[in-house]
């Protein structure tokens, strides 16, 4: 038995075993260091994966040698494939740029329990991204869920409000988790069977109403945890309230796995014989993902606080993705793929940005930001150049988005989506235009709540947050990696789930 | 010598080497204007070398890298985009060298920040001029609206705020709004955003068809830097910039790149033949008609001097909108020559302007009686660039005039030939009326005599001109126009495969 063939559960195993580690380490410096180590081994072994995958084809692992459909089945394919790489890459950056921020942000006798649920919450998404069984992703959905809210409240020392916020979330993520599991019985019930792949082969020929109401309980659950516009109402203030570093990690990854899941289940569970997909693309994915487009950027463009203002655009954004997914084209399905994981490297930049900010101003209020480019020059550009990202401008990752969806778009005929495509943008370039303006043209506060000393935040945050905004600009020009894995992901998908080609 | 096809790369790569050069001699302003006019002479001569080539029958093509599968940075030089370039580079060392006279005259802050953006916004101008496909000529418009941004919102104060806003709104929210879709709509209907002789359309007429003519209207509003009307507010308001960024930008690489984009659409995209057959660019015709004579009209009415050049920008600027949008072979002739005539009038205006306001301080219209006595030199540059952009031989601007209503005449639209010359004449009333009050009127205050000598037309015992190299690049344009008028059939003849000649 060799390591290699192994790999498949090392992203798993290796992360939750080191979390409870964290615990037992001295406060300081060896929590963290502990907790990166790991984050470091875990997507050093995604990009193994990712390799192997793009290489040699689908992997299937058996957990303990127990074969599907009994035992649970690891199944990695080019579509998760992309998302672990992109979960851990994301993780790995978040957890060195962590330090300083949660240093000032959570309460010192929390910071080994920080780390241990950072590394938690961090396999539980991988877990749910990773797993060819369906109730395995119930059981990674809970695991990151609850780490995440501890993680929120874990904000409360510099706001008590992180406390109603990690509430909030905690019981609209269990209503979603549980809609979800009672989804999933639904099936068990009419198929007995949880494994994915069982799963689909079971299902043929089911379209009875037992199947259509665990595909309905599936999506609502599924809807909740990615926040699906009107749905979201947990997500601002989770955001906005929970540390910093939590949010950048969290913003960039934790509502993309949930997209993964819906793609999953729509395409590679269920498939197009089923008619009830075809309508929820229609009448559920397509209306809702078009008002949380502009519901929430709009709603984004009047927030005093910047760190809520990007969260109302995180709402908006993942509009986007079910937008692509709901043209049930492969067109559609790459452009959500790619924006996908173009949007966590955006979002993950200027959150990161914010919490450079926070560091030395200690607040998030678009006030802390006046003059900042002559306080920060270097976070006030990564702010910039990932918010001109966000806007969709050519040479970054969010032009490389806007130009697959629209293409989506116009080739599947839906012309009017792809100028609500870029009408939305335009909103997008209203607010982010209103905090580059605050940040350049304003002169700085001298005294006062706002005022700050002209001081950059730390290298250990200024190197991970430029690390995600070259790659912003980086695979703004290269596709190679996004676009062609996401096409051919999207091929694939699309051929196991029967729809045209 | 280098070949013409690794010039065009170069020639993107340079300009950006002198911004950090020059970032680099923060501390050194003599250096620093060196590097920026080093810069400007290689420049120059990479021009000349694919202005050359392209003049030779080649067609220098280099491609950069693929973005998406089928969609490559990718570059061509072709006769209208070499002659852009030629006259972006060749105008940037006029204006560099103008703007060191009036940025040191003038006493300004940040010149650092402002050479560096200068070289940004060349080099994305060259992008612009040598695109072979839409998709890069799109990635360098965008570039050049950013990098334009801070010399726009140069002063920093609330006027410059506001004007940064609506530049950067404007522009923005039309290329993203209207052009980017119209771009992937292209690209999706035709598989190709190549930059084609004939047009890409005509061989997907069906599916173009009936939407040709809203596909033509995303292309012209969302090419906001051609300023048609409705989509010009951006241009007045860019007039807060320092007069050199108006010189060069807002009567140059900027609004040229707008309408090189419009003919490059119309002759590239579209095809002249295609729009003729299905009469998709008659009403953008009406449009351009009508933006030329209103903005005319709000010229006027503008006392202050730069705010009235911008309208007149905004007028002329319609004309090779209009050229295009003939869907005739002189009509394209046409628009392709006013942007080199009208580039070297219009800057010529704009930097007598600044000259003006280096010397003495005033920006309106009717504080300048008087003032060409003291000012004979900027005057008289003044003088020739108007009369270039009324289109009044010898100067350069009467060609691109001529052919415009022989193209109306082809296109049988005689009323186009009015409306031309209904402009012309608002032209000389709202131009020419400038030089002709400043060399013969009385000073417009209260009991105030002429300066210098009772009587004389010209003081020259007593000139107060503007430093000297605020003087003779205006001068250096002016001259530019008349003689540009005695090579038209060379121009004609080196611009003639655009219209399927040899």
């Amino acid at each position: 038995m060799s390591i290699a063939s192994q790999l498949p559960v090392l992203p798993i195993i290796m992360p939750i075993m080191a979390a409870p580690v964290t615990l037992l380490l001295p406060k300081g410096r060896a929590p963290h260091l502990w907790a990166c180590l790991f984050t470091w081994l875990t997507f050093a072994a995604c990009i193994a994966l990712f390799r192997e995958v793009d290489m040699s084809g689908p992997i299937s692992y058996h957990l303990g040698d127990w074969a599907p459909p009994i035992g649970i089945e690891y199944r990695i394919d080019l579509a998760n494939a992309l998302v672990l790489l992109l979960v851990s890459g994301i993780a790995a950056l978040v957890m060195p740029f962590a330090y300083r921020s949660v240093q000032l942000e959570v309460d010192e006798r929390q910071t080994p329990l920080f780390y241990g649920a950072m590394l938690i919450c961090m396999t539980g998404l991988l877990g749910v991204t990773i797993t060819g069984d369906a109730f395995n992703v119930f059981v990674f959905l809970e695991i990151s869920s609850l780490s995440t809210y501890a993680l929120i409240a874990m904000g409360a020392r510099r706001d008590r409000r992180a406390l109603t916020a990690a509430f909030n979330y905690l019981v609209m993520g269990t209503i979603g988790a549980t809609f979800f599991v009672i989804g999933l019985g639904l099936l068990y019930q009419a198929t007995g069977t949880l494994n994915m792949a069982d799963l689909s082969k079971q299902l043929i020929g089911q379209d009875n109403r037992m199947v259509q109401a665990g595909f309905a309980f599936i999506l609502v659950g599924m809807g909740l945890k990615l926040a699906m516009f009107p749905m979201h109402l947990w997500l601002p203030n989770a955001y906005t309230y929970a540390p910093s570093a939590v949010t950048a990690f969290i913003a960039a990854t934790a509502t993309k796995v949930a997209v993964y899941v819906i793609i999953r289940f729509f395409f590679s569970v269920f498939n197009f014989d089923f008619a009830f997909i075809g309508a929820a693309f229609t009448y559920v994915l397509l209306p809702l993902g078009l008002l949380g487009m502009f519901g929430a950027s709009f709603v984004a463009l009047f927030q005093e606080d910047v760190k809520r203002m990007l969260a109302y655009s995180s709402v908006a954004q993942i509009g986007y993705m079910l937008l692509g997914l709901s043209f049930a084209t492969v067109e559609g399905l790459t452009a959500s793929l790619v924006h996908i994981f173009n949007h966590a490297l955006m979002k993950g930049a200027l959150f990161m940005a914010v919490a450079c900010v926070v560091l030395r101003a200690g607040s998030h209020s678009i006030h802390a930001f006046a003059g900042l480019s002559k306080r920060m020059p270097v976070t006030t550009w990564a702010f910039i150049i990932s918010g001109l990202s966000l806007i969709g401008v050519p040479l970054t990752v969010g032009f490389i988005s806007k130009w697959y969806l629209l293409n989506a778009a116009f080739a599947a005929g839906h012309w009017y989506a792809g100028f609500l495509i870029v009408a939305s943008s335009l909103i997008a370039l209203a607010y982010v235009g209103r905090v580059a303006e605050v940040m350049l043209l304003r002169e700085p506060a001298e005294e006062g709540k706002y005022a700050m000393a002209k001081e950059e935040a730390p290298l250990s945050m200024l190197i991970p947050m430029w690390i995600l905004v070259l790659a912003n600009i980086y695979f703004g020009v290269r596709t190679d990696l996004t676009g062609d894995i996401a096409t051919r992901a999207a091929e694939a998908l699309m051929m196991a789930a029967g729809g045209a080609p | 010598m280098i070949s013409a096809s690794l010039a065009i790369p170069l020639s993107l790569a340079l300009p950006l080497v002198g911004c950090i050069a020059i970032w680099l001699l923060d501390k050194h302003p003599n250096l620093r204007e060196a590097a920026t006019l080093i810069t400007g002479a290689i420049l120059l001569v990479l021009a000349l070398t694919i202005f050359g080539a392209v003049g030779g029958g080649e067609q220098p093509e280099h491609v950069l890298f693929e973005v998406i599968d089928g969609l490559p940075i990718a570059f061509k030089a072709e006769p209208l985009g070499a002659m852009f370039g030629l006259i972006a580079s060749g105008l940037w060392i006029v204006n560099s060298v103008y703007s060191i006279g009036y940025m040191r005259g003038h006493g300004e802050e940040h010149q650092t920040r402002f050479f560096m953006s200068f070289a940004v916004a060349i080099s994305a101008a060259m992008g612009v001029a040598y695109a072979a496909n839409l998709f890069t000529l799109f990635i360098f418009y965008e570039v050049l609206t950013l990098s334009t941004f801070p010399l726009v919102t140069h002063y920093g104060d609330d006027k410059a705020r506001n004007g940064g806003r609506i530049y950067l709104g404007v522009l923005m929210a039309t290329s993203i709004g209207l052009l980017l879709p119209a771009i992937v709509w292209t690209y999706a209907i035709t598989g190709t955003t190549e930059f084609t002789e004939g047009g890409i359309m005509a061989a997907h007429a069906e599916a173009v068809g009936p939407i040709a003519g809203v596909l033509l209207g995303l292309y012209a509003f969302g090419i906001g830097k051609a300023a048609l009307m409705p989509a010009h507010p951006w241009l007045p308001n860019a007039m807060v910039a320092p007069t050199p960024v108006s010189a060069f930008l807002h009567a140059v690489a900027v609004v040229k790149a707008g309408v090189f984009s419009i003919l490059k659409v119309a002759v590239y995209v579209f095809g002249i033949d295609f729009l003729r057959d299905t009469g998709a660019s008659v009403p953008f015709m009406w449009i351009a008609a009508g933006s030329i004579l209103l903005a005319s009209a709000i010229a006027m009415h503008k006392d202050n001097l730069k705010a009235r050049l911008a309208y007149s920008t905004v007028s002329q600027l319609s004309y090779v909108t209009l050229g295009a949008m003939l869907a005739t072979s002189m009509g394209v002739m046409g628009g392709a020559m006013q942007i080199a005539a009208h580039a070297l009038g219009k800057m010529t205006l704009f930097m007598c302007a600044g000259a003006i306001y280096v010397a003495h301080h005033k920006s309106l219209v009717s504080e300048m009686r008087g003032l060409g006595r003291v000012m004979p030199f900027t005057f008289g540059a003044f003088f020739l660039g108007a009369m270039s952009i009324i289109g009044l031989p010898p100067m350069a601007g009467s060609w691109p005039k001529f052919f415009l209503m022989l193209g109306a005449a082809d296109a049988g639209q005689l009323a186009i030939i009015a409306v031309l010359m209904v402009s012309s004449i608002l032209n000389v009333i709202y131009l020419l009326s400038i030089p002709v009050q400043a060399f013969y009127m009385n000073p417009a205050e209260e009991g105030a005599k002429p300066q210098g000598a009772e009587g004389a037309l010209i003081q020259w015992g007593a000139l107060k001109e503007a430093p000297i190299l605020c003087v003779a690049p205006p001068l250096f344009t002016a001259t530019g126009a008349f003689l540009l008028f005695f090579f038209a059939d060379p121009l004609y003849k080196y611009l003639s495969p655009l219209i399927g000649g040899q």
